[in-house]
């Protein structure tokens, strides 16, 4: 673990990713099969989008963010044509960011056939100009962000699972690295805990605040987050939930909060905020699923993201690799061609907290040197975007104020 | 009422927890060994207790707080006696309004009407 190095793309913004994909975006739902069918069979092409119609900042600034992510050479936007999102806007931003890009609408090409084709063609000239300009260059765990999130867990999720994240979190922290935790709706029942692990005044302020607007959610919307298989699993209430999530943020100080779409201001661990702020339509839904959470930590640069199920789940991620981790040895062996990392060998005593984080931090190299995780190599490539509201105006002066 | 099972072992995360969460699935009467900082017990399963639900470790009056990891994780909504399966049955959230309401086996809601 301790001097790992590996090879990365340099990107023209500085930044350094360990793949080099290429991404079909489309700006509404309409443009969603035309898009789906340019990348299949493409190993190294993945689809975001937008499924609305009327365009809302939050998405696209999500959609900014993973066109321009490291891990992405070049992008291809495709629209139909009576959308609000503007896909040419989207492609002139990505080539800004010193990345090939191209764009059209459908209606202005024919129908479904000639639009693939198309896309086919463009597809195939992005990665000829992508693989041209990909420089490999040494890395560093000082270079990497990786992002963790939890989804079906269970009795054993905060006892194992979760605890060697956060081991594996401290250890990435104390070599320069940067890590990014969310689901503050999962962290409900802890404020004092959260804010005692502020690494300033300003930071604890953040933390305060954002508790505050997560149990404001809750409160409004009437649910909390836990899930019937939560229950059956053994977890009796959120607070029991909540400890168990807490736990893979490990113990190092944390920084500040960020929201989605912003990236880390510099390394170290961080809080990421993805519950929607009040305003005139209400809060809208946060952590509608599993794949949300992933995105955004993607969105804020994640190179990897850990992903912790104690009851076991079968996605992956689009843009950046998933590396599943459960502690469930049960799960593990039901599982196994889709779980990356059994921690549930701490709680058999075949391996120590240490041991199993060390061999998690060498998994993690492994997988930025090239490696594919489990889902990489199923094929899978999750994505998830809906309408919801950060940085809006307040509540009394409207949306377009 | 099943003897001689083979030992399931619990983990007691922190010393002043009255509950601990189960690794293996208990049988009605089974043998339960506890783990962890408090150090290593044997206590009797009351009842069938499946791997990653709790246990209780020491009589819980009705209103006590119910801990794990050190932390409140809920209330106890009647009293509970050592060795018996601590859940939606018997615990209650602090905070979420719709906890009380869900199936004790399968966590499925009870509160909306599907009507």
């Amino acid at each position: 673990m301790h001097n790992r190095s590996w090879k990365g793309y340099l990107r023209p913004d500085g930044r350094k990713g360990i793949r080099n994909h290429l991404l079909v975006v489309y700006t509404v739902e309409c443009a969603s099969f035309v898009a789906q069918e340019i990348a299949k069979g493409e190993a190294d092409v993945h689809v975001i989008g937008f499924p609305g119609c009327y365009d809302n900042d939050y998405a696209i600034r999500l959609m900014l963010a993973l066109a321009t992510h490291p891990n992405i050479g070049g992008v291809l936007c495709v629209g139909l044509g009576c959308e609000y999102t503007q896909p040419h806007r989207i492609a002139e931003a990505v080539r800004n960011s010193g990345r090939p890009a191209e764009s059209f609408f459908i209606q202005e090409h024919g129908g479904t056939r000639s639009s693939i084709a198309l896309g086919k063609e463009m597809i195939a000239s992005l990665r000829r100009r992508a693989d041209e300009a990909a420089i490999k260059t040494p890395m560093t765990w000082a270079e990497l962000i990786i992002g963790a999130e939890c989804g079906g867990s269970h009795g054993t999720s905060g006892l194992a699972g979760n605890p060697v994240v956060g081991r594996a979190f401290d250890y990435l922290v104390e070599r320069g690295g940067t890590a990014i935790f969310e689901e503050v709706v999962e962290m409900i029942g802890l404020r004092d805990l959260m804010i005692s692990r502020a690494a300033s005044p300003v930071a604890a302020q953040q933390l305060g605040g954002t508790y505050d607007k997560a149990l404001g959610y809750c409160k409004a919307v009437r649910q909390y987050s836990v899930a019937p298989g939560n229950f059956a699993g053994g977890l009796s209430t959120i607070e029991e939930k909540s400890m168990g999530a807490f736990a893979k943020s490990g113990s190092q100080p944390i920084q500040g909060v960020i929201r989605v779409s912003e990236r880390p201001p510099h390394a170290g661990l961080w809080l990421l905020d993805s519950v929607p702020d009040d305003h005139f339509m209400q809060f809208g839904y946060t952590n509608p699923n599993d794949t949300e959470g992933i995105m955004d930590l993607i969105a804020a640069g994640s190179q990897i993201v850990l992903f912790i199920t104690g009851r076991g789940s079968v996605i992956g991620s689009a843009v950046a690799p998933l590396i599943k981790v459960t502690g469930n040895e049960r799960t593990y062996r039901n599982m196994t061609e889709d779980m990356d990392f059994n921690a549930g060998r701490v709680l058999s005593g075949e391996l120590t907290m240490d041991e199993a984080a060390e061999e998690l931090m060498n998994l993690i190299a492994d997988v930025a040197s090239g490696q594919p995780s489990k889902p990489e190599r199923l094929g899978h490539r999750e994505f998830f975007l809906m309408y919801k509201h950060q940085h809006v105006p307040s509540l009394e002066a409207g949306c377009r104020a | 009422m099943e003897k001689n099972y083979p030992a399931v072992v619990a983990f007691q995360v922190d010393a002043a927890d009255n509950v601990a969460t189960l690794l293996g699935d208990a049988a009605e009467g089974s043998l339960i060994t506890v783990v962890g900082p408090a150090g290593k017990r044997d206590i009797a399963a009351r009842e069938k207790i499946e791997l990653g639900h709790k246990i209780a470790l020491a009589p819980i009056a009705e209103g006590v707080s119910i801990s794990k990891f050190g932390v409140v994780i809920g209330i106890a909504t009647r009293r509970i006696e050592p060795g018996e399966w601590v859940h939606l049955h018997n615990c209650r959230s602090q905070l979420d309004e719709r906890s009380g309401s869900f199936d004790v086996h399968t966590g499925a809601p009870g509160d909306n009407a599907y009507a």
